[in-house]
């Protein structure tokens, strides 16, 4: 629960001394409040204090980062229930789900499929971060401890899905450097469990047959004093996986409750096992409420590429923009001979733009001024996308001299420019374009 | 200690809105919690899955939704058909043909259309317009006169065209309006509002708060509709508190990722699957956020998220 200004004025000496560099104590208590600066900055506050605010500062949900180097990532860390209130921090990762009792040309396979889903998308790269390495114990603790030994190195973040405490230190003994995540505390197991993860210096992962279990263990690893920790949505159903994932966060951030406040796991291979259709529905579901990792059987194409572009949705800052990168991209096979559009910077704007351009089939170039990422009539009003700026775009990128055709489209909102732009751009021809996207297609096709 | 979770029931509720007549009538709305939070309160009355077929016939549909309705000769034929995929609650016709920059059809053939098929299901249904104000403003009218009793969905009214669509719907022939705006919370309230002062029932509204396909500028789509629940909800704004239906296809159609044949896009696999998962990914993360139904196109796709509803329901 984070503390008001007033709360911690009243902890403050009160001096005014403005040492800490704000004019007054109050002031200061201001700042520390929305987290512009550190209560360390005041020389004067005492201990008790200090300890009393930490505790009640702290985030309510905690972040966990696993993985190491490149591929560490972190895990919750949310202030909020709802991303137009703020901005959430950690997006949902995909996990792909491997077994010991798999057949060896089985996991080959799934490891190349692993490598085919790995693209970029507006500047972030899309794959599937995780591999849940489930231990299937009719198979054999040493083949779980040799697919482990396998699956490692291939630049995913492990999750070990292993209960029993003697093959949980097999596995990590081979991978814990790695700082995988050990996911199989229950309650007839966790104090074992405690130790092993601890010592190995991982994060773990917990289980209950239900929200009370569940609860109550995590609870008890908070007393041995553990709090990297994740919690496992119920997996008995669907409606209970979501109920846990729901209500632990709701509780973590709306209530306070610390004892909630870890990164969730959902099992959705588990959920709907044999559904694919289904697994891409609730790939979804859990992307937009509150899963923090969700497991997946396998991540096609077909289930990544609205999948990723969705996270991405959700998980953009509302306070900035989604951007693309300035340049040229050519479309339907354009080539130097085919006709250019402009447009801005702004995401929305360039996938609807090059969408309708697709649409047509009309081979052509878009042009992509750098306009702050923002709309078209915005970026015009603030003087981001102006006869100027663009003019000095060409000039920078020497479209001239990459492109032979010298007719320019322009947004048909911005058709003002086109009087400016012609005396700035001798040569060019500018063409006003339509007003709204969904009007390229048959513009294009009656230039024609 | 077991986990105590406190309520998220709020004492407001959506409006509770029947669509269609007779067995086959569904109800919308009702609930005085978030999207499938169940755990709060019982959801009554489960979001709902229309699917859709346009005027053009075959013509129009994806290809690979061709199949499923081998033998049809007309539109009707198609809604038959329609009608008997499994987990289909509602029809919708899409008028797309009326569109001035499209095909143009004369209003006349498309309201005939509407009637062949009103006359040949007993679904509750929802007329789409084309998308040019004019021209919707007209066949929404016609269609709301030809659809007289049905007690089924204009979709939609917007500013532009509000009075017209919303006089003959709502006042002449007491259909359900729609009421579409464009990813924004006050535009929406306000919409509502100016219908409300037309005289226009607010239990006899619908909204449709703006749709995209996933990717595609879509948490505009999340954050609007999650702004209007908490409105309609924990503030009790009685001109937010009308369900809300979503069409889904007519976006995810359009898409690359949906639509690029596997000949272009090879590794990208199969083109049908593609179309489903960009549908269903696209549908469950409308009703997550607070859609009361969504409007689909492959019948797989409907399948899977009816069976996602009544999993969570």
């Amino acid at each position: 629960m984070a503390l008001k200004g007033l709360d911690i004025f009243k902890l403050s000496p009160k001096k005014n001394c403005k040492e800490c560099g704000s004019p007054t104590c109050m002031a200061f208590s201001m700042k520390v409040a929305q987290g512009a600066v550190s209560i360390d900055a005041c020389p004067y506050f005492s201990e008790d204090a200090k300890a009393a605010m930490s505790e009640a500062t702290a985030p309510p949900m905690k972040t966990i980062k696993v993985g190491v180097g490149e591929e560490e990532l972190s895990l919750g860390g949310e202030t909020v229930l709802f991303r137009h209130e703020k901005t959430f921090v950690s997006k949902t990762r995909y996990a792909t789900d491997l077994t010991n009792s798999m057949s060896e040309e089985a996991i080959d396979k799934a490891l190349e499929e692993l490598k085919v889903v790995d693209y970029d998308r507006i500047g972030e790269r899309m794959y599937s971060e995780m591999i849940y390495v489930d231990y299937d114990a009719a198979a054999g603790a040493d083949s779980y401890v040799e697919l482990v030994k396998k699956v490692s190195g291939h630049g995913r973040v492990l999750i070990l899905g292993v209960e029993d405490p003697a093959v949980a230190k097999a596995a990590l003994d081979v991978c814990k450097d790695a700082k995988p995540i050990l996911n199989g505390a229950t309650p007839a197991n966790y104090e074992e469990m405690n130790k092993i993860a601890t010592e190995a210096g991982v994060a773990l992962g917990v289980f209950g047959e239900n929200d009370d279990e569940l609860y109550d263990t995590l609870a008890a690893l908070e007393k041995l004093g553990n709090k990297n920790l994740l919690f496992n949505a119920c997996s008995s159903s669907i409606k209970a996986a979501f109920a846990t994932t729901v209500q632990f966060r709701r509780a973590a951030i709306k209530d306070g409750n610390r004892t909630c406040g870890y990164p969730s796991i959902v099992n959705a291979a588990k959920l709907a096992r044999g559904d694919a259709h289904l697994q891409a529905a609730l790939l979804s579901l859990f992307t937009v409420k509150y899963g923090s990792i969700v497991v997946t059987d396998e991540m096609s194409y077909a289930r990544a590429l609205p999948l990723y572009g969705l996270r991405q949705n959700v998980f953009t800052d509302p306070q900035k923009p989604m951007k693309v990168a300035p340049g040229i991209y050519p479309i339907n096979g354009g080539d130097e001979n085919s006709i250019c559009l402009t447009t801005v910077d702004f995401a929305l704007t360039y996938f609807v733009v090059s969408g309708e351009l697709e649409r047509s089939g009309v081979p052509c170039n878009l042009i992509i001024n750098d306009a702050g990422g923002l709309s078209v009539l915005t970026s015009w009003a603030a003087g981001k996308f102006s006869s100027t700026s663009i003019a000095k775009f060409f000039e920078e990128q020497d479209i001239a001299g990459k492109i032979k055709c010298r007719k320019l489209c322009i947004p048909g909102k911005v058709a003002a420019l086109k009087g400016e732009l012609e005396a700035k751009m001798p040569g060019w021809e500018i063409i006003v374009a339509p007003r709204e996207a969904v009007q390229l297609v048959k513009f294009l096709k009656d230039m024609q | 200690m077991p986990f105590t979770a406190k309520s998220g029931k709020f004492s407001a509720s959506i409006n509770t809105l029947t669509v269609g007549t007779g067995d086959k009538a569904i109800t919308l709305g009702g609930e005085n919690v978030l999207p499938f939070y169940t755990f709060d309160a019982p959801i009554e009355n489960a979001p709902k899955v229309g699917i859709e077929i346009t005027d053009g016939g075959m013509a129009e549909e994806p290809e690979c939704v061709q199949k499923y309705y081998e033998g049809c000769e007309t539109v009707a034929d198609m809604a038959k058909k329609a009608a008997t995929f499994e987990g289909v609650d509602f029809l919708s016709l899409r008028l797309e043909g009326g569109d001035p920059n499209g095909e143009n059809k004369p209003t006349e053939e498309l309201i005939q259309i509407v009637k062949d098929v009103a006359a040949v299901v007993d679904l509750p249904l929802v007329i789409c317009g084309c998308k040019n104000v004019e021209k919707d403003a007209e066949l929404l009218s016609k269609a709301a006169e030809a659809l007289d009793g049905k007690n089924a969905v204009m979709l939609a009214a917007k500013e532009e065209n509000y009075k017209t669509v919303g006089a003959a719907a709502g006042l002449a022939y007491k259909q359900v309006v729609g009421a579409e705006s464009a990813d924004d919370i006050n535009l929406a309230k306000q919409l509502n509002v100016l219908m409300t002062q037309l005289g226009v029932d607010a239990k006899a509204i619908v909204m449709n708060v703006g749709t995209a396909a996933a990717g595609y500028g879509f948490e505009y789509v999340v954050s609007t509709m999650d702004r209007i629940k908490a409105a309609a909800l924990s503030q009790g704004d009685a001109t937010l508190q009308m369900p809300i239906i979503t069409p889904v296809a007519s976006e995810t159609w359009g898409v690359k990722e949906a639509v690029a044949s596997e000949e272009d896009m090879p590794e990208w696999g199969p083109a049908e699957e593609r179309g489903i998962d960009m549908e269903v990914e696209t549908a469950v993360a409308d009703l997550a956020s607070g859609a009361n139904a969504v409007i689909l196109k492959h019948p797989e796709s409907v399948a899977t998220v009816s069976k996602l509803i009544k999993a969570l329901v």
